[in-house]
C-alpha cells in the first residue's frame, strides 16, 4: 500500500512538473501540450472505440507472433544443448541473428509478405525466437549436472529427466529469455506499425504514425502513454508472478 | 493396506563387485581408478570406503549405483548383474542435490512418483513418513533454500529412503557440514540403518567417521587404486565419534592409511 502510494505520487509530481513547463510558456504548446489535453484524447479515443480497436489489434498481432515465437524457440533451444550437431548450426544461426535487432526484419518482411498480417507476424517471431533458443540453450548448460545424475538413480529416465528435471531447473533462464522476447517483440512491432500501414487493422503504432502526420501532437503523447501502460501490465501480469515464484523457491533476489 | 506394505522394512541386497576395474583418460595420462577390486557385502551390512582421494573409492560407488560402468568386472546385486541406476539402489551425494523447484515434501515425492502401484495420496503419506523419521515434518513446505546444510541432508537422505531401497550408497553426504551438525547425523543414521535395515556403503575420507559407521571399514589406496586392507568394527551402538574405544580402532586404521600413502610417495 506504502509502495503503492510512493509510485502514485511519483507520477503525479512528474505530471504536475510538466503541467507547469507548459504552463511557462517557454515551448510552443503545438510541439508541448497539456496533460489535461493528452488525457483528453485518450478519453475520446477510449470513447468512440479507436484505442480498444487498436490496442486489440496490435495485442493480437503481439501475442500470437510472441506465442508462436516461444513454441517453437523453446525445444529448439533443448535441441541445441543437447546435440552438438544442432549447436553448430541453428545454435550458430540464433547467435547471429539475435545480434540484429528486430526492426531490421521490417523491410525483408514487407518484401517477402507485403502489407499484410503475416508480415507482422513474421517481425514479431523473428523478435521472440532467437532470444528465446538462446535462453534456452543457456539455461539447460547452466544446470549442475548432479540434478540429472539424482534423478537417474531415482529411475527418471531420457524422457522424464528432460521433462521433470532439465526443463524446471533451467526456468530461471527461461523466464528472462521471455522477457527479453516479449521486449524485443513489442519493440519491432511498434517500428513495423509505425513503419507500414496494414489494411487489415490499424494497430497503436499506426495512430502513433497519424498523429504525427496531423502534427496532433496529444495523440502522440497519448498513444505514448498507453504503449508504457501495456509494456508495464505485462510485466506485472505476465512476469511478475513467474519471477516471484522463482525467487521464493530458488532464494534469490530480495523478498 | 498397500501403506503398510509400502513401508514395510525389506530384505536389504547384498552386493558383490567381481575384479572391477575403470581407468580414465586425462591429460597427463590414464588414471587406473580401479584395478581388479573385488568386493563381498552382505545383506543388511554397513561397509565404510576409505582412502586419500583418488583412490577410486567414489568411482566404485558409482559403479554400484550404474552411474558409471567398469571396463572388466562386474557387480552383482542380489545375484544379478548391474547395468543401470535402479530403485533398489539409491544415491546420497556429497551435495544435497535437492531440485530448487520443489518444495521438501515434493523432493522426496519425486523418486516416490516414479514407484508404480501408489496413488499419490499414499505416496504423500509415505513422504510426511520419511520426513518424520528424519525429524523434517514441520519442514515438509519450506524451500530448499530455506533449510541449513544439515537439514538439506537430512531431506537428501529422506529423498533416498522414500522409495524403499534395499542398498543405499552415500557418497561422503556430511563432508560439507559443520563438525556438530555432522555429529547429529551419525546418530541419526545409526538409527535409521538399525530400523530400516538397508545395506549401506558408505565412502568417505574421514577415518574417524567411517569407524564411527561402518561394521566394516575397507582401506583404499591410489595409483593404481584398490583396496589394501579391512578393518572390522565391532563397537556396541548406537556408537559415540568421541569415545575412546573408537579413537584407538581409528588411529588402527590411520597408521595403516599412512602407511600407504607413504610407499605411494615413494614409488613416484
Amino acid at each position: 500500500m506504502r509502495r503503492l502510494l510512493s509510485s502514485l505520487l511519483f507520477f503525479a509530481v512528474l505530471i504536475f512538473g510538466w503541467h507547469l513547463m507548459v504552463k511557462s510558456g517557454k515551448w510552443s504548446p503545438v510541439l508541448l501540450p497539456d496533460p489535461r489535453l493528452v488525457w483528453e484524447y485518450l478519453r475520446d479515443a477510449m470513447k468512440d472505440g479507436t484505442l480498444w480497436q487498436a490496442s486489440l489489434v496490435t495485442m493480437r498481432r503481439l501475442f500470437t507472433g510472441y506465442i508462436i515465437g516461444i513454441v517453437l524457440g523453446l525445444p529448439l533451444g533443448l535441441l541445441t544443448a543437447r546435440f552438438k550437431f544442432c549447436e553448430d548450426t541453428l545454435g550458430v544461426l540464433a547467435l547471429g541473428l539475435q545480434t540484429l535487432p528486430s526492426v531490421c526484419w521490417v523491410p525483408l518482411a514487407l518484401l517477402w509478405f507485403g502489407q499484410t498480417e503475416t508480415a507482422m507476424l513474421f517481425v514479431v517471431v523473428m523478435g521472440t525466437l532467437w532470444s528465446m533458443i538462446i535462453a534456452t540453450d543457456t539455461g539447460v548448460r547452466n544446470v549442475p549436472p548432479i540434478y540429472a545424475r539424482a534423478a537417474r538413480t531415482m529411475g527418471s529416465g531420457q524422457l522424464h529427466t528432460w521433462l521433470k528435471v532439465i526443463l524446471p531447473a533451467s526456468l530461471p533462464f527461461i523466464v528472462s529469455g521471455m522477457k527479453q522476447g516479449w521486449a524485443f517483440a513489442w519493440r519491432s512491432l511498434m517500428a513495423a506499425e509505425i513503419y507500414v500501414t496494414i489494411l487489415t487493422g490499424f494497430g497503436l503504432g499506426q495512430l502513433l504514425h497519424y498523429g504525427r502526420e496531423l502534427n496532433a501532437m496529444d495523440q502522440v503523447i497519448g498513444i505514448m502513454v498507453v504503449i508504457v501502460v501495456i509494456g508495464l501490465l505485462a510485466d506485472k501480469i505476465l512476469f511478475s508472478p513467474w519471477e516471484r515464484f522463482l525467487h521464493r523457491r530458488w532464494g534469490t533476489g530480495r523478498s | 493396506m498397500r501403506i503398510t506394505e509400502e513401508l514395510q522394512v525389506i530384505q536389504p541386497a547384498k552386493l558383490a563387485v567381481q575384479q572391477v576395474s575403470k581407468r580414465f583418460s586425462g591429460r597427463s595420462g590414464d588414471v587406473h581408478a580401479l584395478v581388479e577390486v573385488s568386493l563381498q557385502i552382505a545383506e543388511g551390512d554397513f561397509v565404510c570406503l576409505v582412502g586419500p582421494s583418488g583412490c577410486g573409492k567414489s568411482t566404485l560407488l558409482n559403479i554400484i549405483a550404474g552411474l558409471e560402468h567398469p571396463d572388466s568386472g562386474q557387480v552383482l546385486a542380489d545375484g544379478k548383474p548391474v547395468t543401470a541406476p535402479g530403485r533398489d539402489r539409491m544415491v546420497m551425494f556429497q551435495e544435497p542435490a535437492l531440485f530448487p523447484w520443489l518444495d521438501v515434501i515434493e523432493n522426496v515425492m519425486f523418486g516416490l512418483k516414479l514407484k508404480p502401484n501408489l496413488n499419490n495420496k499414499e505416496r504423500l503419506e509415505v513422504a510426511r513418513f520419511y520426513l518424520k523419521l528424519v525429524g523434517l515434518e514441520k519442514f515438509m513446505h519450506s524451500n530448499v533454500h530455506e533449510l541449513s546444510g544439515g537439514m538439506r541432508q537430512r531431506a537428501a537422505l529422506a529423498r533416498a529412503l522414500a522409495p524403499n531401497p534395499r542398498v543405499l550408497l552415500m557418497d561422503e553426504p556430511f563432508a560439507a557440514l559443520d563438525a556438530l551438525t555432522r555429529e547429529q547425523l551419525y546418530g541419526d543414521i545409526q538409527k535409521i540403518w538399525e530400523i530400516r535395515k538397508k545395506t549401506i556403503v558408505f565412502v568417505t575420507h574421514n577415518v574417524r567417521e567411517a569407524a564411527c559407521l561402518g561394521n566394516r571399514v575397507i582401506l583404499f589406496s591410489p595409483n593404481p587404486g584398490r583396496i589394501r586392507e579391512e578393518f572390522v568394527v565391532d563397537l556396541p551402538r548406537p556408537r559415540d565419534i568421541n569415545s575412546v574405544e573408537l579413537a584407538s580402532h581409528s588411529s588402527a586404521i590411520m597408521r595403516a592409511l599412512k602407511g600407504y600413502q607413504g610407499e605411494a610417495e615413494v614409488s613416484e
